[in-house]
């Protein structure tokens, strides 16, 4: 578990707009270790999916890496030339994005769409694709006689594990999944993610997590990354990060989640409203809405740094 | 005295909806089945479940968007149809508002906070032209959008959605309303706000005496919020009571399927999740038996035949299943 698969280094992702450069990630670093899930919250805009984006390379413009390197197994997929980076994108690094289950190329069935994916980046036989494609639906649990149904045939929970199977169909290390859920019921959620870590034990893939539910996350991942305003604010083990906050952001993250069986208390989310990228503050990007704020936070950008090897939080009030 | 303290503000008795499908034939889907519930003054009524189940149809058929093809409404304890012919269906429209998912799609783009504000308390006569200013500001503070002066200046696009959703708060009680059904007025909202509004809510409900309707997908926020839920499943109540009834002691296996579902670090014994892969039907005229045979894991023989009757299985708490 601690061979490192992905590690990012003072990754800095900017939007290059008409009135402005946003900086949607901030000098972010980060690994990711063999057979690891690692979950990544902040509320929308945080930068999360550029984060996602700038993984596999398929970042485009008006987004710009001005700074950092992202190297998997020690390569550096921003300096890949193109043939590498198609095998990389398929063979090491897949994405499923949250919306997926409506990329789905409609007019194909869904088995076709899977024997495609196949035969474009294996030199598999259309006979043993279509085997393959076969196995792949059953991992995810797609009945057979589903094999040539159509995407609108089906509900959004069943494409979304058709989009799962082709994320798995080439065997890569590291499976970015952006929001995969957040649009089905909690139900169906709740199938796919114990079908997801089942399979996780099967091929023992890596994953990074991208959602904006703390709670699920703290079930599900091993560590927690947390972002705000395009920095990573707090890293740490999954249940330590959930259960004892340190950064004041991911204090009140944490308690925007009434919780079902525990005592029923008043709970007061984070005031304010999201910070405006083009509108950066000098000092701590979160000082409008800490409670905690004092003068060098007004003054001084704090910096990630750790009081225990298991915890990095990014705060001057440590 | 008593008799008036009891009187819901609205009651829904054996609502069914129908809707057409396909075009031209007869064929319908029933998108609610004999749905039943009351709303009390400064109570909220949580209506809970998965996306197709009937909530956004239950809510706009109080609105009156739709037309019931079944059922009775009785508003301040006379009949919906009653009040309207007294009292004209603006009145009703006043004092029953609705609040929505999108805050943004609810909002005119090419118009200021201010006239947001400003044009219901004109249209329903809530102040006259020289307080309608003061009326506006007033408002905007009471939900939190301060400075008020310079809010109102704003058009929607240059506010958060957090704030868009406050401001469509405020706009829904310029006019005094009884009621608000608020369908998902939190989900498309960032985390970190979802608690200040839902807070907000709370103190609309309980300081203003105002009822809420409240829909969510979301049973946790439900618990949080509302002092009755209600749970549906393809166009029926399947479970209702007290909010700490149905969430601390679920009974119907739907209820508990949902709530096995939903993580919670507080969860102290580890329910397991039983998956349910049997898939969901379309619900007819015709059809028959409990709407969640096909995926439950109780079912006996009687479930495919009739619906079950509904059973006070604790003071207040109703279910319909079999099997409890
Ligand atoms: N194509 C784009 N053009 C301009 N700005 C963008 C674009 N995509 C994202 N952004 C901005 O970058 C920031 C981060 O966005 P994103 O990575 O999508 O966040 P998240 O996935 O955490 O919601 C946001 O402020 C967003 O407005
Ligand atoms: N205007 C309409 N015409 C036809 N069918 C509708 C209409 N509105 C809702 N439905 C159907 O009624 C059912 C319940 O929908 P809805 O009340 O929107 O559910 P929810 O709000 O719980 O997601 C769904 O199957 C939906 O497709
Ligand atoms: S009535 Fe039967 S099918 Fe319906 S929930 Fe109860 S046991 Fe399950
Ligand atoms: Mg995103
Ligand atoms: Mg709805």
């Amino acid at each position: 578990m601690s061979e490192v698969l992905l590690e990012i280094n003072n990754l800095c992702v900017d939007y290059v707009l008409p009135n402005g450069i946003a900086r949607a990630v901030n000098n972010v670093s980060l690994s990711i270790k063999k057979g690891e899930t690692l979950g990544l919250a902040g509320e929308s805009g945080c930068g999360k999916s550029t984060l996602a984006f700038s993984i596999s390379n398929l970042h485009k413009a008006p987004a710009l890496i001005s700074e950092g390197e992202i190297l998997f197994q020690g390569q550096d997929v921003l300096k890949m030339r193109p043939k590498t980076l198609k095998a990389y994108r398929w063979n090491n690094v897949s994405v499923v994005f949250q919306s997926a289950m409506n990329s789905l190329n409609p007019v194909i069935s869904i088995a076709e769409q899977l024997t495609d994916v196949i035969r474009a980046h294996t030199k598999a036989s259309a006979k043993d694709a279509e085997l393959r494609a076969i196995e792949l639906l059953e991992i995810v649990g797609i009945h057979k006689e589903r094999l040539h149904s159509f995407p609108y045939q089906l509900s959004g929970g069943m494409r979304q594990r058709v989009v799962i199977a082709i994320a798995l169909a080439l065997e890569p290390e590291l499976i970015i999944m952006d929001e995969p859920t957040t649009a089905l019921d909690v139900v169906v959620e709740r199938e796919i993610l114990n079908q997801l870590y089942e399979l996780k034990q099967t091929f023992g893939f890596s994953i990074l997590f991208i959602s904006h539910d703390l709670s699920l996350m703290a079930e599900i991942a091993d560590r927690i990354g947390v972002m705000y305003a395009g920095n990573l604010i707090e890293l740490g083990l999954a249940k330590e990060v959930f259960h004892h906050p340190i950064h004041p952001y991911t204090k009140g993250l944490v308690s925007s989640f009434p919780s079902i069986h525990g005592p029923k208390e008043t709970l007061y989310g984070i005031p304010g409203s999201p910070l405006n990228l083009l509108d950066k503050p000098q000092g701590c990007d979160f000082q409008a809405r800490c409670p905690d704020c004092h003068h060098k936070c007004q003054q001084e950008v704090p910096r990630l740094s750790s009081d225990t090897p298991d915890r990095l939080v990014a705060c001057h009030n440590l | 005295m008593m008799n008036e303290l009891n009187t819901p503000v609205l009651k829904a008795s054996g609502l069914i909806k129908d809707f057409p499908i396909g075009s031209g034939n007869k064929a319908s889907m029933r998108a609610l089945n004999d749905i039943s519930f009351e709303l009390h003054k400064g109570q909220a009524l949580a209506i809970v479940g998965e996306s197709g189940s009937g909530k956004s149809t239950s809510a706009r058929i109080l609105s009156r968007i739709f037309e019931e093809t079944a059922g009775l409404i009785e508003y301040k304890g006379i009949k919906l149809k009653d009040f309207i012919k007294k009292f004209g269906r603006l009145e009703y429209a006043r004092q029953v508002q609705m609040v929505f998912q999108d805050p943004f799609g609810s909002l005119n783009p090419v118009h200021t906070i201010y006239h947001h504000i400003a044009r219901p308390l004109l249209i329903h006569k809530r102040t006259d032209k020289q307080g309608v200013e003061q009326a506006v500001y007033d408002l905007l503070e009471l939900v939190g959008l301060s400075p008020a002066y310079e809010t109102s200046l704003k058009y929607p696009h240059q506010l958060s959605g957090g704030q868009r959703q406050r401001v469509a708060i405020a706009r829904a009680i310029a006019v005094e309303p009884e009621v608000i059904l608020a369908d998902e007025p939190i989900s498309m909202l960032d985390v970190s706000v979802r608690l200040g509004i839902l807070n907000l809510m709370a103190e609309l409900k309980d300081k203003r005496g105002i009822s809420f309707m409240y829909i969510t997908h979301d049973i946790a926020t439900a618990r949080y919020f509302a002092e009755k839920t209600a749970v549906m499943y393809l166009g029926h109540m399947v479970e209702w009571g007290d909010s700490d009834a149905v969430t601390q002691t679920p009974q119907h296996p739907y209820t508990q399927l949902l709530l096995s579902a939903v993580a919670d670090s507080a969860r102290k014994d580890t329910v397991e999740f039983k998956a349910n892969t049997g898939e969901i039907p379309l619900w007819g005229k015709e059809s028959k038996g409990c709407p969640f045979v096909s995926r439950c894991h109780k079912v006996i023989e009687p479930c495919h035949q009739t619906m079950p009757a509904i059973k006070e299985i604790s003071s207040g708490h109703f279910i319909r299943c079999y099997q409890v």
